[in-house]
């Protein structure tokens, strides 16, 4: 029995930084996790991940992965995808350090 | 050490301004990333979690200041103001733009340094025995030869798209301090009736199958090096697995065909190859010898080192454990450790690696290594300087006397960085190192190696540490298995795994009952946790490790 569907966002890493990027509902990219689009419908999931794919010339490495709803938009459910949304934990470099340069 | 001749210059230049054009083309959107991304591997440019990384080549672990100085540079002109020094003898910068990396290779050409090889299924930078030309234990120094390998492998038409990468590591002495058992070929200088030679091992490796390797040759005349490794990549090339990447290194190539046959193979393509080289490559080592040329050591007492001993516990503590045997009784192999109680193994800020680069200069006849236990070494320093070179360290936050204690852990990015890690290795690596600081018992310990990885790609040498840990992914939660009696030494052998790993909150505590424990069962304070290990066995460590487990038995 095929596993159910669980809620979606698109990732990838911008070609020029190197950072992390979420794919947004309004068909940009976004540094910030709460901004991505939460896709629910696998269907539409597939179909979502056609149209990030169109900026394959200057993003790398686009995919989906797994996310929760939050207060404040989506979540990460793996430790994985909750490194890649803040940083190392060495340093309070990438976004971490861009958050605390606001 | 090696100068680069214009061949070697031109060379350089015109692969980065090859490498220029593909990132623009690749910005301006005429190459795909499918299109670009062997480009980048093929001049050691990665991309991983947070950002790019860039790997650059450090030849045998050998830098001259001024190389140093640029490792610096790029370090604070381009990414954020330290490097991160790996088990493979390179620097890694972990936040680099796409733009910039022409120009970061751009500076490290001007001083001869590349990223060449330091990536895809070719055969990467060499190793080699960080304490080359001063050992006392040292036979010949290995690194001309390894010179001679990395001219003939850089772009060598035969062995660039090999199933899999392709490391090489090589000493000239009988203590193996490059891990040459655990390489693909493994190359240890051994005499023959007086004469120099090398004992070839082939096979060796860690990761998801880790071996250690069979000796292939006990003797290879030095002059027939190039002709039988490259008979060695030849049958590799023809033999190994490409249809299975967990299958394709050498190590398998061995372990299915048997070391007889590939030896047979190797023996019949070598009887063709030699008979291809026609001297040149010895005429070159000829040029590339007189560049290793030893420096003029100076004379002088060493009264104000045994002054300074006798009268400064804390430089008698660095002493003790700091420095190493010089084949000149004057002068000492420092290791300069960067693995600071709580910081990040392996990690230099740009002005720390001035600050070594300037003691290089005034202290160390210019020379610095790249150890790939992630340290710094100076290979020649004339005894009455260390009290002055102890004092400079201090400065600079360099004077960490845990060379070869368990605080000296080799940890590799983990999932802090990298792409294909499975689990963190950075933060336990520095909470074993400050818990140990706080209990005070690091000295007490003595001699002892942990290494972690943060996935089954052990880059960090997991299987061969005394205490190995290996981070992964359980269910979504970071977990960490235990080995012991793993040996990196001449002594090779794989650690054996302990039982169930460990959650992430879990690990410190048990590698402190693991210390508690052999503290307990040592029958003396000089014997090691390896020699204590290989006394008792694993029951005891695996009690300690598991009690819970001992009271269901009970």
């Amino acid at each position: 029995m095929p596993r159910p569907f669980t809620p979606k966002i698109i990732t990838a890493n911008d070609l020029l930084e190197g950072d992390v990027i979420y794919f947004t509902d309004t068909n940009s990219w976004s540094r910030e996790l709460t901004e991505a689009e939460l896709i629910e419908d696998e269907a539409e999931a597939q179909l979502r991940l056609l149209e990030a794919e169109k900026d394959a010339l200057r993003v790398v490495g686009i995919y989906l992965t797994d996310a929760k709803s939050g207060d404040n938009g989506p979540e990460p459910t793996h430790f994985r995808e909750d490194f890649r949304r803040t940083g190392p934990s060495n340093y309070r470099h990438g976004k971490q350090e861009a958050a605390a340069n606001v | 050490m090696y100068k680069y001749n214009d061949f070697d210059t031109a060379f350089l230049a015109e692969r980065n301004a090859q490498f220029r054009a593909q990132v623009e083309r690749r910005i301006d959107g005429s190459l795909t990333e499918d299109e670009f991304k062997p480009l980048r591997l093929m001049n050691g440019l990665y991309l991983q979690l947070h950002a790019y990384m860039l790997r650059v080549a450090i030849p045998y672990g050998t830098l001259n200041s001024d190389q140093m100085r640029a490792l610096a540079l790029l370090a604070e002109k381009w990414d954020k103001g330290y490097g991160h020094f790996t088990t493979r003898q390179n620097i890694q910068y972990n936040w680099p733009k796409l733009r910039d990396v022409p120009d970061m290779l751009d500076a490290l050409a001007e001083v001869g340094l590349h990223a060449i090889q330091t990536s895809g299924n070719t055969i990467r930078n060499v190793t080699s025995d960080h304490f080359a030309a001063a050992a006392k234990d040292e036979l010949t120094d290995p690194r001309p030869y390894a010179e001679l390998i990395r001219q003939w492998s850089t772009d060598h038409p035969e062995f660039q798209f090999l199933g899999r990468k392709f490391k090489i590591a090589i000493t000239g002495s009988s203590t193996d301090r490059a891990v040459t058992r655990a390489h693909d070929i493994g190359l240890r200088m051994v005499e023959r009736d007086g004469v120099a030679g090398f004992e070839v091992i082939v096979g060796g490796g860690l990761g998801r199958t880790p071996l250690i390797g069979k000796v292939i040759r006990d003797y290879l005349p030095q002059a027939d090096l190039l002709p039988y490794l490259e008979s060695v990549l030849a049958v590799y090339n023809l033999l190994g697995r490409r249809d299975n990447k967990y299958k394709a290194r050498i190590k398998i190539t061995v372990l299915e065909n048997g070391i007889d046959t590939i030896r047979e193979m190797v023996e019949e393509r070598f009887e063709e190859r030699r008979r291809a080289f026609d001297g040149t490559d010895q005429l070159l080592l000829e040029e590339i010898t007189a560049h290793f040329t030893p420096p003029k050591l100076r004379g002088g007492n060493v009264e104000t080192y045994l002054a300074a001993y006798d009268a400064d516990p804390v430089f008698r503590s660095w002493a003790d454990t700091n420095l190493a045997a010089h084949r000149d009784d004057n002068h000492a192999i420092v290791t300069i450790s960067i693995k600071a109680h709580g910081q990040t193994p392996g990690d230099a800020t740009a002005a720390q690696m001035r600050g070594m680069a300037d003691l290089a200069e005034r202290f160390g006849y210019n020379e610095l290594r790249i150890s790939h236990e992630q340290n710094v070494i100076l290979p020649h320093v004339h005894k009455s300087d260390l009290p002055a070179l102890h004092a400079k360290l201090k400065e600079h936050g360099l004077a960490t006397a845990n060379v070869g204690l368990i605080s000296d852990i080799i940890a590799c990015p983990g999932m802090d960085y990298c792409a294909l890690a499975t689990a963190r290795s950075i933060p336990v690596a520095q909470e074993i190192a400050s818990r140990f600081d706080e209990l005070k018992l690091e000295h007490d310990v003595g001699h002892l190696q942990i290494k972690i990885s943060g996935c089954i790609n052990a880059c960090g040498h997991h299987h061969v540490g005394h205490i190995g840990i290996l981070g992964l992914d359980r269910a979504g939660v970071e977990n960490y298995q235990i080995t012991l009696g793993g040996d990196a030494t001449e002594t090779a052998a794989i650690g054996t795994r302990t039982g169930p790993g460990f959650a992430y909150d879990e690990i410190v505590p048990a590698v402190e009952r693991l210390i508690t424990a052999y503290l307990s069962l040592r029958d003396s304070a000089e014997e090691t946790f390896l020699q204590t290990y290989r006394r008792v066995g694993m029951d005891p460590f695996k009690a300690a490790l598991y009690p819970e487990a001992q009271k269901k038995v009970a």
